[in-house]
């Protein structure tokens, strides 16, 4: 067994313990495939994992290359249409956890996933929202997980926003119909909001990290949380499901 | 004996050549599976213009389709080599302009089928709850707010997609064109009904009798078809589930590929333009390759619809 833990295995396990009780997740390949794999072994066990090509209820013979990975579909319990997946699972408000990543994101909650520079001349064009919009408008709640925790990843003003938090729609007044980012998963920690109206604050470090570190690290003046705590390292058992079980090729785990 | 439909079988090159034409508007459907990448080719040899192309993924054939010049606007949800990587082509067109600029119309997924739903139903717009508080719609004049006309809500709308022609790709259809897919059916029967004129390409045409042994299957009937064509392998680097896996390995290396305009112009020129069709270019790729994309079989259970005795 590999005695030294990796970021890819610090963050599935964090964010595989924040599902625990959750019925429904709607999750991207990579690091969302792993936490919500985990924590189906673990603190979730009717946990259905929910993927943006269709598939419901999938049962793989081995781990998904992409969320579409023919490896899904045979044995799944339904394969959806994109109208159907989108519309009645997504709109329809069947979705506990979505599950998004971002090049951006403010302490809001909000997300840009588009551009980096002008939308007209951008310096980067990223590949836009697909259905990142969709989850963050639908879901009760979203968890971001972010493999760098830095200013030009957390900032002050997003360059353009993709997919907006309830803030963001209520002032274009539309009634949002969940909460939004409620946790982001980084190497350095835990930040969370409950809901409209509050911001990102730091909640949790993982050991040996200080608050200034995170401070520093992130764009906007970062408020601590009220009981701050530090994260519990994975347990052995966590660590050997995720790669014994989860993962043994290490195609994530990296 | 049931009369047979009538026969609308075509080979690609005059499938093409009848229905795609400079200037204009293709939509090219399949999400991850079944993406009609032969057809995609087949519009780069016979050298169309000044398209817009609209896709939910742009991926791979749209990043050749970009390198073919074959395209002039680009509507879409998402542009990305999937997981894999960038597309190169198309970020430099709109992050340089290079070689031209790339007009671009972006949407979220659920946008982007909505609007492939009102044009379906021929209906003047689509409601959805996306868009608000996002700035999108100020970069993309076509999303609108409105009033909702039984309560004090305001819900966004996107317009109807109506394409001269959508292209699908499937497993199997009978001659005229009665289209079954099985595994992600993604959003290719709303395209087809959305378009004007559409073309199927499938692995296999199948005898009447398979299609209507499991008419539940059939995603796409016969009216909405135009062309038939039977082209295997023709979702290549895609997957058709059933027949050949996803070819990974390519998804990977086409960032690389795609990043270096004289890498990619090579490509092009080997593996499109020097292909005479999609047959040659399966051939070229070569039997011991196919073997490495090959699945085994999953049979799924069968259903008895019954019969009046």
């Amino acid at each position: 067994m590999t005695t030294v833990t990796t970021a890819s295995e610090v963050l599935s396990v964090v964010a595989s313990r924040e599902l625990a009780g959750k019925r429904t997740v709607f999750a991207g390949i990579g690091l969302p495939t792993l936490a919500a794999s985990l924590a189906h072994l673990t603190v979730a066990p009717d946990l259905e994992i929910v993927y943006e090509s269709g598939v419901c209820g999938a049962h793989p013979s081995h781990l998904p290359e992409t969320i579409a990975d023919a490896v899904l579909i045979t044995g799944a319990e339904a394969v959806l249409s994109m109208p159907a997946l989108f519309g009645y699972v997504l709109q329809g408000g069947h979705i506990d956890v979505g599950f998004l990543g971002a090049a951006q994101i403010d302490r809001w909650g909000n997300l840009n996933s588009s551009v980096i520079g002008d939308w007209h001349s951008p310096k980067v064009r990223l590949p836009g929202s697909g259905g990142a919009m969709e989850v963050m408008a639908n879901s009760r709640e979203v968890f971001v997980v972010m493999r760098r925790h830095d200013p030009r990843s957390f900032v002050d003003e997003l360059d353009f926003c993709t997919s907006p938090g309830p803030d963001r729609a209520l002032t274009d007044g539309v009634r949002p119909a969940g909460l939004g980012v409620t946790r982001v998963i980084t190497e350095l920690g835990i930040l969370a909001r409950s809901g409209p109206g509050d911001e990102l604050k730091l909640v949790a470090l993982h050991p040996g990290v200080t608050v200034d570190q995170a401070r520093e690290c992130t764009g906007w003046p970062l408020e601590v949380g009220g009981d701050l705590t530090v994260i519990e390292p994975p347990s052995e058992a966590e660590l050997r499901l995720l790669r014994e079980d989860v993962d043994p090729e290490r195609v994530y785990l990296r | 004996m049931p009369r047979p439909g009538p026969d609308k079988t075509m080979s690609l090159r005059d499938a093409v050549a009848a229905y795609v034409h400079d200037g204009d508007t293709v939509s090219l459907e399949g999400f991850t599976h079944l993406i009609p990448t032969a057809a995609g080719h087949e519009i780069i040899r016979q050298g169309r213009r000044d398209l817009t192309v609209v896709r939910m993924t742009a991926d791979i054939v749209v990043d050749q389709m970009l390198a073919g010049g074959c395209v002039r606007k680009l509507v879409s949800s998402f542009v990305g080599n999937s997981s894999a990587g960038s597309l190169g082509e198309l970020r430099r067109r709109i992050e340089h302009a290079d070689p031209e600029p790339l007009e671009f119309e972006e949407y979220s997924h659920y946008g982007l089928i909505c609007r492939y739903l009102a044009g379906a139903q021929r209906l003047p717009f689509y409601p959805l709850r996306s868009y608000a508080g996002s700035d999108l719609p100020a970069v993309n004049p076509a999303i609108r707010k409105v009033a909702s006309p039984y309560g004090d809500e305001h819900i966004y709308v996107v317009p109807p997609v109506n394409p001269d022609v959508t292209i699908i790709h499937a497993q199997r259809a009978d001659r005229a064109g009665n289209t079954q897919i099985w595994g992600l059916t993604g959003v290719q029967a709303e395209a087809v009904f959305a378009a004007d004129k559409a073309i199927v390409v499938v692995e296999e045409i199948v005898a009447d009798e398979v299609v209507r042994s499991d008419p539940n299957r059939t995603v796409v009937p016969a009216h909405a078809v135009d062309a038939v064509v039977e082209v295997p392998r023709g979702a290549h680097p895609s997957f058709a589930q059933g027949y050949y896996d996803r070819d990974n390995a390519f998804y990977r290396a086409w960032s690389g590929i795609s990043r270096d305009k004289q890498k990619l112009a090579a490509w092009m020129a080997e593996w499109v333009h020097g292909t005479a069709d999609h047959t040659e270019y399966v051939a070229k790729l070569g039997e011991q390759f196919w073997a490495g994309l090959a699945v085994g079989e999953a049979l799924s259970e069968p259903v008895n619809y019954g019969r009046r005795l």
